[in-house]
């Protein structure tokens, strides 16, 4: 190891540990290996680090969060750890920020915190149903916030270490009591429509609370396993109230405090420099080779590509087995969420939206029905004229990202295929159309202050963000493929089939959408290993 | 031919291009199906057949056996890192015996290589396996696709085989060596597919040849061997007497004594080639293949079985037996996969799949074998040698250019 760092000082290219990428995981991940006296040579491919976590600008004067928009998985713990928190390197704009959901015929419905008022107008007994049901979910998700923690045991190995990590999961599950478990394993693998309906009787609240369970997958609310889904995004969370939040600066803000935290430990960061392959020698990953030609090597290389690009791309399938990469390239990884950013010139108003819904995240999503109609069109590869938003105004929370006096509305658009059946150009233009008549009917007027749009398909997702179907979470998170079986048998300890190699990125467990979880697992297991 | 609309089950098995001379000269009417085909059992009699093996020469319809096309500018390298020999180092003009395992370094099924061309293969299985050979070739520049049907195929062998291959006028194949292929031009056939291609590989463990031609060739072929080998014995055999002489010896018949690991479905069923007794064919040293981090793994702890030959006590084949460690019964320390009376070597031989450490070339184990005396089952126990597999392994089988038997 210090030999490594000797070769580094007198100016040779080899270093302990290469990561690939310098999204947020990959630079977690080369924290915790600097931390722990490795050379760590951190490559991205982009001209500034932050992966999918980056702030750009979209229209001269306009910058946006340009993939993801909103920070709310990051553990605040894995935050502290890093020395994000304490030491003011990253500055949040908001917290805790309110969700509302929009109704095209009627008043908004503010959820977070709920407006017991305007919900008790929609139905009486889903206030009390409402708070029932977020203790009863919540409960549930800090359970499962264990197993997101957990780097997942090996089930055909005879390890006491991988057996202790079972017995522990077991424990932590079994401590929630014989009727919660009973309860968790009825709904765990049930749609979030059975769950709603069997607890709810408002069609706004329904939806918006189904609206997160479906949020960037390939699921509607009937699709079995979105209980799963949405008790994973309670779980990262780490408790039941999404805790929302806008650094100051966009995403971007949080990537670039990530890479000094890096930097701090002794992490070398290099942008603009794309690997081209891995190279692996005697059956060992031993550095990288990148497009200029120039190769480094590496007694460890650390990917936070998608696993079908580290696998398939970077790596090769000439040095893996065939059932292993039939495995990957079965991976489920084909985005379904689009992105849309819009430069206003003036702040858009909302129908019956106060000032503080605009500053949270304002959904549309007015029903189960509505979503699930919308990803009807989605399973035959078109989008659908009824589009569901999250949206977001982030310049009401932070000015600096727009010129004085203008605003940027960031909104995730759900349910746009990977592969629309139709040419591309009418489709792109029929889609906006879509999206901004939607917007227009719950925000009168907001088209005739647009002054640029930008809209970013799945598959300008995979171009702009390199991650080969343009998925959020690199591979689709659903219950076949979490755990033990993500991304896939054979990798699911993070560690590739060749020796060396690791995976850190949002296909490994337990997901993507800025958690970071990933990153530090596999620094983990790549420092308990070569322990 | 199979068409896109109908499922195969509808269909009637599928005849091959040798079939009519077959019919004819069937004695039993005995087929059984092979792969979508119906093929000859028995010709006219076991013994029969199998002498002329070993004493003459013998045609055998190989239509059946499923030929893969492998061709592309990655061909070798794509054989390299589906098998577990080093296809790199196969020249031109040879063929190679190998066998491919999946991830777990488990059996899926052996055959044979040609390297035709510098890019240009064909492989021989013994089942169908399309979906396998795609998905190995993701990340290759490789076509693979399937010919059983485009070429029709004919194994000749026994000691007279090399003779009547000069009397029907191809005496240039008298020098190819063992697992040598070319092309030669069939006389008499019309120009367009005269091409008859020749292997000196087998199933037999015997001198011998199998040819490879379009089935317009099939019937001439068929009768030009049949003619020329008139005064040297020929005659065709079917899959009975083809299976003793196979297993004399020592070759493996799939389904028989290993199941495709891709097929099986409990726990230990599959077997690796290291268990197999064909460590000889995994090449360690020629970089990644599948399966080759789980063999290295076994390599280095030793196997916990293997498949070895039996010298078997007495003239009761030990079909089916299972194998003690003790006369007693007590121990059970393994299972017979195919047995035999080998006529040739005249020795009660079989293949067992015997637990470490038994499986240790010289030792003793003890064979349960249940046969029927004119309905009455009877139970003996008889020692057993354990052996190498190759019970019948003659010169002739090796010398070039052959001598005229």
């Amino acid at each position: 190891m210090s030999e490594s760092r000797d070769a580094a000082a007198r100016g040779e290219r080899r270093y302990d540990c290469i990561v690939i990428g310098a999204g947020h995981n990959g630079l977690i991940c080369a924290t915790y290996l600097a931390r722990s006296g490795r050379s760590v040579l951190v490559l991205e491919a982009a001209e500034q680090v932050g992966g999918a976590a980056v702030t750009r600008e979209f229209a001269p004067g306009f910058r946006v969060s340009a993939c993801a928009h909103l920070l709310h998985l990051m553990p605040a713990a894995l935050l502290q750890d890093l020395g994000l928190a304490e030491r003011g390197r990253l500055a949040l704009a908001a917290s805790r920020m309110p969700t509302t959901a929009l109704a095209p015929e009627a008043a908004p419905l503010p959820l977070d915190p709920v407006d017991a008022v305007a919900l008790a107008a929609h139905s009486r007994s889903d206030v009390a149903a409402l708070s029932a049901y977020r203790q009863r979910l919540g409960r549930y998700a800090r359970a499962l916030h264990a197993v997101l923690e957990t780097v997942p045991p090996r089930l055909s190995v005879q390890s006491w270490p991988d057996r202790l990590a079972l017995l522990r999961l077991a424990w932590r599950l079994r401590r929630l009591g014989r009727a919660q478990l009973r309860d968790l394993l009825h709904i765990g693998a049930m749609s979030v429509w059975d769950l709603l309906e069997d607890t709810f009787e408002s069609e706004l609240l329904k939806g918006a609370l189904a609206l997160d369970a479906v949020l960037g997958t390939n699921f509607g609310p009937r699709s079995p396993g979105t209980v799963f889904t949405l008790l994973h995004r309670m779980a990262a969370c780490g408790s039941g109230a999404p805790a929302l939040a806008q650094p100051i600066g966009g995403l971007g803000a949080l990537a670039q405090a990530l890479a000094q935290s890096a930097q701090q430990a002794g992490a070398v960061i290099r942008t603009a420099a794309e690997v081209e392959r891995i190279v692996v020698a005697n059956d060992r990953a031993a550095g990288v080779v990148l497009r200029s030609g120039e190769q480094i090597a590496a007694s460890t290389v650390v990917s936070s590509a998608d696993p079908k690009t580290t696998f398939l791309t970077l790596l090769g399938s000439e040095h893996l087995d065939t059932g292993f990469v039939r495995r990957i390239t079965h991976l489920r990884s084909r985005g379904l969420a689009a992105k849309l950013h819009l430069a206003l010139g003036t702040l858009p108003r909302f129908v019956g939206a106060s000032q503080q819904a605009l500053a949270g995240r304002l959904l549309l999503a007015p029903s189960l029905e509505y979503i699930e109609r919308a990803f009807n069109h989605a399973k035959y590869r078109e989008f659908s004229p009824a589009p569901i938003l999250e949206i977001t105004v982030p310049t009401v929370n932070d000015p600096s990202l727009a010129p004085a006096g203008k605003h940027v509305l960031s909104a995730v658009v759900q349910y746009v295929p990977y592969d629309l059946a139709t040419a591309e150009e009418s489709d792109r233009r029929a889609l906006t159309d879509a999206v901004l008549g939607a917007l227009q009917a719950c925000a009168p007027g907001i088209t005739a202050s647009i002054e640029a749009l930008e809209l970013l398909t799945p598959r300008d997702i995979e171009r702009e963000f390199r991650v080969r179907g343009g998925h959020w979470h690199h591979a689709e998170l659903a219950l076949d493929q979490f755990f033990w079986t993500r991304p896939a048998p054979g990798a699911a300890q993070y560690r590739a089939p060749v020796a060396g190699l690791y995976l850190c990125g949002a296909g490994c467990h337990p997901g993507g959408g800025v958690m970071g979880i990933a990153g530090r697992n596999a620094a983990r297991q790549v420092t308990r290993e070569a322990a | 031919m199979l068409t896109e609309t109908e499922p195969a089950f509808h269909q009637p098995l599928l005849k091959t291009p040798f079939h009519d001379r077959a019919r004819a000269a069937s004695r039993v009417d005995s087929f059984v199906p092979w792969s979508g085909y119906t093929t000859v059992d028995v010709f006219t009699a076991v013994e029969q057949e199998y002498f002329a093996i070993r004493n003459a020469a013998t045609l055998y319809d190989l239509t059946p056996m499923v030929k893969y096309r492998i061709s592309g500018a990655d061909a070798a390298r794509y054989l390299n890192r589906l098998t577990t020999r080093n296809i790199a180092r196969l020249s031109a003009g040879r063929v190679a015996y190998t066998v491919w395992c999946n991830d777990g370094g488990q059996l899926i099924d052996d055959g044979t290589v040609f390297r035709l061309g510098e890019a240009e293969f064909r492989l021989c299985t013994a089942e169908r396996q399309l979906d396998w050979l795609l998905d190995a070739a993701i990340g290759f520049e490789v076509a693979v696709s399937e010919v059983t049907h485009e070429i029709a195929a004919l194994a000749l062998q026994g000691p007279t085989s090399c003779a009547v291959l000069r009397a029907a006028g191809v005496a240039a194949a008298e020098r190819l060596k063992p697992f040598d292929v070319a092309a030669f031009a069939w006389p008499g056939l019309p120009r367009a597919h005269a091409e008859v291609l020749i292997s000196r590989t087998g199933f037999t463990g015997d001198l011998g040849y199998e040819l490879w031609m379009t089935p317009a060739a099939a019937e001439h072929v068929w009768d030009a061997l049949m003619e020329a080998g008139r005064t040297r014995g020929i005659r065709p055999i079917g899959s009975r007497a083809l299976n003793i002489a196979r297993i004399e010896a020592g070759f493996l018949l799939p389904n028989i004594d290993f199941v495709n690991a891709e097929h099986t479905l409990r726990v230990g069923k599959a077997h690796t080639p290291i268990e197999l007794g064909l460590a000889w064919l995994v090449d360690f040293e020629k970089g990644h293949f599948t399966g080759r981090r789980a063999l290295l793994e076994q390599h280095r702890r030793g196997a916990p079985r293997q498949l070895v030959g039996l010298d078997v006590e007495g003239n009761k084949p030990a079909v089916n037996a299972l194998i003690y460690a003790d006369r007693a019964g007590k121990r059970e320390v393994g299972y017979v996969t195919s047995a035999t009376w080998a006529p040739t070597c005249k020795r009660n031989v079989a293949f067992a799949l015997l637990d470490a450490p038994h499986f240790a070339a010289g030792g003793t184990v003890w064979a349960d074998i249940y046969f029927n005396r004119e309905l009455q089952w009877e139970r003996r126990m008889a020692r057993a040698r354990v052996v190498e597999r190759a019970f019948f392994n003659p010169e002739r089988r090796r010398a070039t250019p052959p001598r005229d038997h």
